[in-house]
């Protein structure tokens, strides 16, 4: 059965699958530190709409994906101020983006499976470009993040001793924007738009209820990261289910009982 | 000017979206001082403390702390702002809420420091939290919050220390601990205390003077100079009634 591994369209997988869990961990574990998992939910709605214009105009959707959510990211910036307080702005505005992303499938008139791959990921038949692109995304956003780290956690945590203690928290809320957007529009090609939740929301949900510090939070996040990830490629690759269904389950198999049983 | 005067404010006046929130402050407070700030919601304390960490700027008017102008990330002032309830979701002990006050504003990551550990544990000891340095913050009382909070604002060995409400949401045990740790750690460093809050008749043992804010004017002095019924009508500008009974004092007619 690991004859599998074998396949350099399985390698793909496993290893944009690796970037994409460290980094939707990382960054999913601050996306609930500074409550703002729903602007994640939004900029994969935008991202769809950005994959669905590429597809249209023939151009790889991960350019679409990763144009149209750091604009996104740019826009909730430019509008300032709290963000937790703008959930109906931001609703409206992905609402939008899909509907543009129905018009641009309708244009461009061709196979349902591009429509599929984009809602419920790819990761089967990620390309060696895109797995490139997604290392070099994830390094990047990984650097920023650790070199932002302290500010960040200060900032979500208490905004306005950080300020007075002369973080610029202003800046950082932006910037962590759009690091939010490249890690949605890198997740949505292994989980696609509609299952994001599961890798950027799962695993650090799961380890903040199993270990404290922020550290510890983090690693664990991305361990659990990998296995949903690896474990729903592997399966995937034997039963030929969707990946996105394992992966989803298995966060929520994990998750469920964790809810449970620790308070 | 009296030369250990820590804050002084001549003429302070600021404006916020055309509204006028301050309007002719003037203050002296000198070093050691514990002073407690009152007066109704909207009266412009918070926006004053603002004011002091550089948060905001004056519309017109001198402010000098320490003799220099405010400025963000001064290491001379702790601040804990008013409390909310830390989340209990947050995956984060106390002990790295109060490493917030030692490093959160420095870049990258702390990396395992024997160092910093003691200084994170020695202001968890002045606060009497050692024992929950490792607890998530969620599933502390409102008091042992509020502590964590005043040891972040303690680790930059501050010279004034501003604590907005840090009283509100507590009962009157707790209260009665917070303001004796606060005047104990105070005396020991001979720092400055200001404090906002809406019952001043707990700090009467402890302060030395008394800021009282109305309407965009204050008043500062001691206590019984200050909250008089002459001096806080002229204040508000309305009849206001200081009643004295048991020891305590009450202010009849302002609206809070």
């Amino acid at each position: 059965m690991f004859a599998i591994l074998q396949y350099s369209f399985i390698q793909n997988a496993f290893i944009a699958s690796f970037f994409v869990a460290v980094v939707a961990a990382v960054v999913g574990y601050f996306m609930l530190v500074r409550g703002l998992t729903f602007a994640g939910h939004a900029f994969s709605h935008v991202g769809f709409a950005g994959a669905a214009g590429a597809v249209w105009l023939g151009i790889n959707p991960l350019y679409g994906l990763l144009v149209f959510t750091i604009a996104a990211a740019m826009g909730i910036g430019a509008l300032g101020k709290e963000l937790r307080e703008r959930d109906i702005m931001i609703g409206i505005m992905f609402t939008l983006a899909l509907a543009f992303g129905v018009l641009f499938l309708f244009l461009y008139n061709g196979y349902a499976e591009e429509a599929y791959s984009i809602l419920f990921g790819t990761i089967l038949g990620i390309s060696t470009t895109n797995v490139i692109i997604t290392a070099f995304f994830s390094l990047l956003t990984i650097a920023a993040v650790i070199f932002l780290f302290r500010p960040l956690l200060f900032s979500s945590v208490d905004a306005e001793v950080a300020e007075a203690r002369g973080v610029p928290t202003q800046k950082l809320a932006v910037l962590f924007l759009i690091l939010s957007a490249i890690t949605v529009s890198i997740s949505v090609q292994v989980v696609g738009v509609l299952l994001i939740f599961t890798l950027l929301v799962g695993p650090a949900a799961t380890a903040m209820r199993l270990v404290k510090g922020p550290y510890q939070t983090i690693c664990l996040s991305i361990a659990l990261g990998l296995l949903y990830s690896w474990i729903g490629i592997f399966l995937a690759a034997l039963t030929n289910f969707p990946v996105s269904f394992f992966i989803a389950s298995l966060s929520f198999l994990v998750y469920l009982p964790v809810r449970l049983l620790v308070s | 000017m009296p030369s250990n005067s820590v804050i002084t404010l001549e003429n302070v006046k600021l404006s916020l979206g055309g509204r006028k929130i301050l309007d002719g402050i003037n203050l002296s407070i000198n070093e050691g001082e514990f002073v407690a700030i009152l007066g109704p919601n909207g009266a412009g304390k918070s926006t004053l403390l603002k004011l002091l960490l550089g948060l905001y700027k004056p519309t017109s008017g001198k402010i000098s702390i320490l003799g220099k102008p405010p400025k963000r990330g001064n290491k001379d002032i702790g601040y804990a702002p008013q409390h909310r309830t830390l989340e209990a979701e947050l995956a984060l002990r106390a002990k790295d809420i109060v490493g917030f006050g030692l490093d959160g504003n420095q870049w990258g990551i702390a990396l395992p420091d024997k160092k910093r550990e003691k200084h994170i544990e020695q202001a968890l000891d002045e606060v009497d939290m050692v024992r929950l340095a490792n607890q998530p913050v969620g599933k502390l009382s409102g008091g042992e919050q509020q502590r964590l909070l005043i040891a972040q604002a303690l680790l930059t060995h501050p010279k004034i220390l501003i604590l907005d409400e840090p009283l509100s949401n507590l009962d009157i045990v707790h209260s009665e601990s917070i303001v004796s740790l606060v005047t104990k750690i105070a005396r020991n460093r001979k720092m400055t205390v200001l404090l906002v809050t809406h019952d001043v008749n707990m700090l009467l043992p402890v302060i030395d003077q008394v800021l009282y804010m109305a309407n965009g004017h204050s008043a500062i002095g001691k206590p019984d100079e200050v909250i008089t019924s002459e001096k806080l009508s002229a204040l508000y500008g309305s009849k206001i009634e200081v009643i004295k009974a048991q020891g305590r004092l009450f202010v009849v007619g302002e609206e809070s």
